[in-house]
């Protein structure tokens, strides 16, 4: 069994592969994040007014992400009692080391501008509601009930400000997450400069096209008309960013091949053999090239709403399964190469067991469960609603 | 000035807060320093006196597998594991065939050439051949050091890498930055490990257990302070080569006689 999963000359100790399915879903989950969160963010500042039906729905996103991002690491840890150590002690020329910092810091930008941005109906509620729910919104609110327009306007300000410096540290988020590997000199693989900017772009393509589909899903729950302006709009940024991610992703390939490097002849047999279907097949092709032109048929397509939805919804799902492939394919297709160059491994996903396929799909499944109970607690559809009050 | 029993109470908690917290947090720090600068070896070892390098002559291995042996017996790595902190490699390269000037090169290292190698390529197929022991570097410019998230392995003053598994995360990112291999996921600690140029010995001045197994010589190890010490004679005469030297790594383990094909 073992030789039929080994190829050519691996060093002993790497028979194992260290990083498993759980390592290849926390980047694919804080990119989701980051991506959510800049989509919110072409509202709060940029002022891209047709993006407000989102807005908020895409704060609530990130944060739902944002909650788990930290479990498929904690899962996968030795010793996950001394994770801490990360916050205390952390060996500052580590990327890892940031982790905890970076973390934190941008979880209270996120929940401050949550807050921020749902004060307004946060204090309503608690003032209209009794009981325990008066309870709950008025800690909410942090039992300041100050909602006069200069406040209001007060706290329009200051959500800007916040979302300036969201932007950065989101970006930082995740490059730094594409750092963690890009600075990894061992691996010619992962190793490249262009490895943060390549998971910001893919984070951002993946978090609007998670954006797209829980909006849909969402306005078809509610059985409410979905606003195309809006969703045209998300979609033509989606476009946008699909061609900086695949402009970076071919480069470092290109690159990688034209300068045919001493790894050369391991990184061809990877992508031949070992990621072919998943590279060529599901990140580019499935995940990039496919929806690149269905989102340019739609953008030139005049009318035929539901078609368009339609094409954009499967762009979207494409995409996200795209850039999962593409997580996998840096994560996983990076251990598949030996470091003695000579030889290559088999990555086989095991169902059952702590580091398996079953917790990866658990925790994937607890963001949404957490977004239902957000946005249940703080519904984000306000605007809409007052637009159309038969729904309420 | 005036302060309402409100704000006094406001100010006090704050003060104690932080007073509690402060000290928990300067405690740590200064614990940490401390265990920073004591040697880990006991008895009158000082670690400022020497600093450790490893010569491997290539062309004085027999590939016994006895260095590979006397190490898992010695640091209780366990023998029914694929793990190991050093193993002989074998380089075999094949005659290569007139047309095509393409050499083939088979490398392997069964259970690390514990139990030695078979032979299973006809000798008349075989141009050259030769065995190549592997060991941690103990690099002067350690990657595994480098990204170690919460400093739990650590370059000793004495130039030895070793990791604290006391404090070890176990996240695995020092094994993915090891160019060479050197390190295996310690299954039962939870937390990464590696060769420690047997440090339980060389504190004693002993030497490690691989160079003490080494029937021929191929391994030597010793204080590249000391200008007699055998590993500095050695270097100062033969021509010396390092393992992957483009990745700026500085390893400590020295090659004499080293083939092209070795990465």
């Amino acid at each position: 069994m073992m030789e039929n999963l080994i190829w050519g000359y691996v060093y002993p100790n790497e028979s194992e592969i260290q990083w498993s399915i759980l390592i290849v879903l926390y980047p694919y989950i804080t990119g989701l994040v980051a991506g959510a969160f800049i989509a919110s963010s072409l509202y709060h500042v940029f002022g891209k007014k047709e993006i407000k039906p989102v807005a908020r729905f895409a704060l609530l996103t990130a944060l739902s992400f944002l909650l788990v991002a930290m479990m498929p690491l904690l899962v996968h840890l030795g010793r996950p009692e001394r994770a801490i150590e990360i916050m205390f002690t952390p060996h500052l020329t580590s990327a890892m080391s940031g982790f905890g910092y970076i973390f934190s810091f941008y979880l209270i930008i996120v929940v401050l501008e949550i807050w921020l941005s749902f004060r307004e109906d946060i204090v309503k509620k608690a003032l209209s509601s009794h009981g325990w729910k008066e309870l709950l919104y008025s800690s909410l609110a942090l039992f300041s009930f100050d909602i006069s327009e200069k406040t209001l306007h007060d706290d329009e300000k200051f959500a800007k400000k916040l979302a300036i410096i969201g932007i950065p540290s989101a970006a930082f988020l995740h490059g730094y997450v594409g750092f963690i590997f890009g600075g990894i000199k061992a691996n010619p693989w992962w190793s490249t400069p262009l490895m943060p900017i390549i998971f910001l772009m893919s984070a951002i393509v993946s978090g609007i096209a998670l954006l797209i589909l829980l909006y849909i899903v969402a306005m078809k729950i509610r059985k409410h008309a979905i606003d195309h302006k809006c969703l045209h709009s998300l979609a033509h940024y989606l476009w946008i960013f699909l061609i900086l991610d695949v402009t970076l992703e071919l480069l470092e390939i290109i690159s990688m091949k034209y300068e045919s490097l001493e790894e050369i002849d391991i990184i061809n047999r990877l992508l031949s053999e070992k990621i072919a279907f998943t590279f060529y097949g599901v990140q580019l092709t499935l995940g990039i090239f496919i929806p690149f032109i269905l989102l340019l048929l739609v953008s030139i397509m005049k009318n035929r709403e539901t078609l368009k939805m339609i094409m954009i919804s499967v762009s979207c799902v494409f995409v996200v399964i795209g850039v999962f492939a593409m997580r996998w394919n840096v994560v996983i297709g990076g251990q598949e190469i030996s470091k003695s160059l000579s030889g290559t491994l088999t990555y086989v996903p095991v169902f059952f067991s702590q580091e398996g396929v079953l917790p990866a799909i658990i925790i994937f499944i607890i963001p949404f469960v957490i977004l239902r109970v957000v946005t249940s607690i703080l519904p984000p559809w306000k605007d809409m609603d007052e637009e159309n009050p038969e729904h309420n | 000035m005036d302060i309402s029993r409100r704000e006094f109470t406001k100010i006090g908690c704050k003060v104690i807060i932080g007073a509690a917290a402060g000290t928990v947090i300067v405690e740590s720090i200064i614990t940490n320093s401390i265990a920073a600068e004591n040697s880990p070896a006991q008895g009158g070892y000082d670690w400022e006196k020497h600093f450790w390098g490893y010569v491997v002559d290539t062309r004085k291995c027999i590939g016994c597998g006895r260095c590979a042996n006397a190490c898992k017996l010695e640091n209780k790595v366990p023998f029914d594991e694929e793990v190991y902190r050093t193993w002989i490699e074998r380089y075999r390269v094949k005659k290569s065939s007139f047309e095509t000037r393409e050499e083939e090169v088979v490398i392997d290292s069964p259970d690390g050439g514990i139990e030695g190698f078979v032979d299973d390529i006809p000798a008349e197929e075989i141009k050259k051949a030769f065995f190549v022991p592997k060991i941690c570097n103990h690099c002067d410019n350690a990657p595994c050091v480098q990204v170690c998230p919460v400093g739990a392995t650590y370059t000793t003053k004495d130039g030895v890498v070793l990791v604290d598994y006391e404090y070890c995360i176990g996240c695995r990112y020092c094994i993915q930055g090891c160019p060479y291999g050197a390190r295996y996921f310690n299954a039962e600690k939870g937390t990464a490990d590696k060769c420690t140029w047997c440090y339980h010995r060389i504190t004693k001045g002993l030497l490690p257990a691989c160079v003490q197994a080494c029937p021929t010589g191929a391994r030597k190890f010793g204080d590249l302070k000391d200008h007699n010490s055998e590993v500095k004679k050695i270097m100062d005469v033969e021509r010396i080569n390092l393992l992957k030297p483009d990745l700026g790594t500085k390893p400590k383990v020295f090659y004499v006689g080293l083939d092209r094909e070795v990465r």
